[in-house]
C-alpha cells in the first residue's frame, strides 16, 4: 500500500487587517494625545534694581489700586462696594487721560497687595485691569 | 479596410501594497511629536480669567512654577520652600542664559498668598526671566 504523502501545509499569517490595527493604533494616539495649551495671563515684570528706582510721575497719570487681605479693593482712595464696578472704573479712568499713538492707554494702573491677599483676588483685578485694555501695569511691592 | 481593433481594457487600480507603510509612517509621527506631560508639578486650583490667552512661546522655552496652597513651590520638579525661595534665581538664571526666550509659567493654586507668590516674582526679576504668565483657566462672560 503506497504510503500518501502528507499534504504540504501552506501556514500565512493573514495581513490584509494590517492596516485596520495600524489604523487602530492611530486613532488610539490621536485620542490620548492631549497637546496641552498653556494658557493664562502674561505680564512682563519690571528689571530687578536693588533699592527702588524712584520714577517722578504725575499724580493723576496713575490709577492706583489695592488690594487687601480682606478682600476688598480700593480704587484711588476708594474702597469699592461691588467687585463688579471695578472694570467700568478702571474704563473710566483710562480714558481721561486718552490714548497714545499706538492706541494705547497713557494711564498707569499700579496693583498694591498685602502680604496676606488672596491670589485669587489678585488676579480678578489684573483680569479687569486686562479687560479694559490697559498696557502699562505696574505690580506694586505689597505692604507689609 | 482593416477591422478597428478594440482597445484592450484597462486596469487601473491604486497599488495598495504600501498603505500599511504609509500609515506606519503616520503613526510612527504621531509618536515622536506626542509629546507627554513633562512634570508632575503640584495640585494645584489655578483662578480663572477672561484675558487668558495662550503663551506666545513654544514648550522648550517655558520654564513651569508651581505653588501650592501650602506655600510649597515647585520648578521644573524640584521642590523649594518659603525659605529656600532665593535658591530659584541661579536655575532660571541659567536657563535663560541658555535661552533668552525663556518664559515663566506661574501656576500658583488661587488661595494662596500674594506673599509667597511675590517672593517667586522677585527672583524671577533678579534672574532676569521677566516674562511671567500665570496660568488661568478661561472665564465665560459673567
Amino acid at each position: 500500500m503506497a504510503l500518501k504523502r502528507a499534504k504540504k501545509f501552506e501556514a500565512e499569517i493573514p495581513t490584509a487587517s494590517l492596516p485596520d490595527i495600524i489604523f487602530t493604533l492611530i486613532i488610539f494616539f490621536l485620542v490620548t494625545t492631549t497637546i496641552t495649551s498653556d494658557k493664562g495671563v502674561s505680564l512682563t515684570l519690571p528689571e530687578f534694581s536693588e533699592g527702588q528706582e524712584m520714577v517722578k510721575l504725575k499724580k493723576d497719570m496713575v490709577l492706583n489700586i489695592l488690594i487687601a487681605e480682606t478682600g476688598d479693593i480700593m480704587v484711588d482712595a476708594e474702597i469699592l462696594a461691588n467687585r463688579g464696578e471695578l472694570l467700568n472704573r478702571i474704563r473710566t479712568s483710562l480714558e481721561e487721560k486718552g490714548k497714545d499713538a499706538e492706541g494705547k492707554y497713557l494711564k498707569i494702573v499700579s496693583i498694591k497687595t498685602q502680604g496676606g491677599t488672596l491670589y485669587n483676588d489678585y488676579m480678578y483685578v489684573l483680569d479687569q485691569v486686562k479687560a479694559a485694555g490697559a498696557s502699562k501695569i505696574s505690580i506694586a511691592e505689597p505692604e507689609e | 479596410m482593416p477591422q478597428l481593433k478594440r482597445p484592450a481594457p484597462y486596469n487601473a487600480t491604486i497599488p495598495s501594497a504600501s498603505l500599511p507603510d504609509i500609515i506606519f509612517t503616520l503613526l510612527i509621527f504621531f509618536m515622536v511629536v506626542t509629546s507627554f506631560k513633562q512634570f508632575d508639578g503640584l495640585p494645584v486650583i489655578v483662578p480663572e480669567a477672561k484675558t487668558t490667552a495662550k503663551i506666545d512661546a513654544g514648550k522648550r522655552d517655558i520654564a513651569y512654577i508651581w505653588i501650592d496652597k501650602r506655600g510649597q513651590i515647585s520648578l521644573d520638579d524640584q521642590p523649594f520652600t518659603e525659605e529656600s525661595v532665593a535658591d530659584l534665581v541661579p536655575i532660571l538664571f541659567e536657563r535663560r542664559s541658555a535661552n533668552p526666550k525663556t518664559v515663566i509659567s506661574l501656576k500658583a493654586d488661587r488661595d494662596c498668598r500674594m506673599k509667597i507668590v511675590t517672593d517667586v516674582q522677585q527672583q524671577c526679576r533678579k534672574a532676569y526671566t521677566l516674562r511671567v504668565n500665570y496660568t488661568t483657566r478661561f472665564k465665560e462672560e459673567g
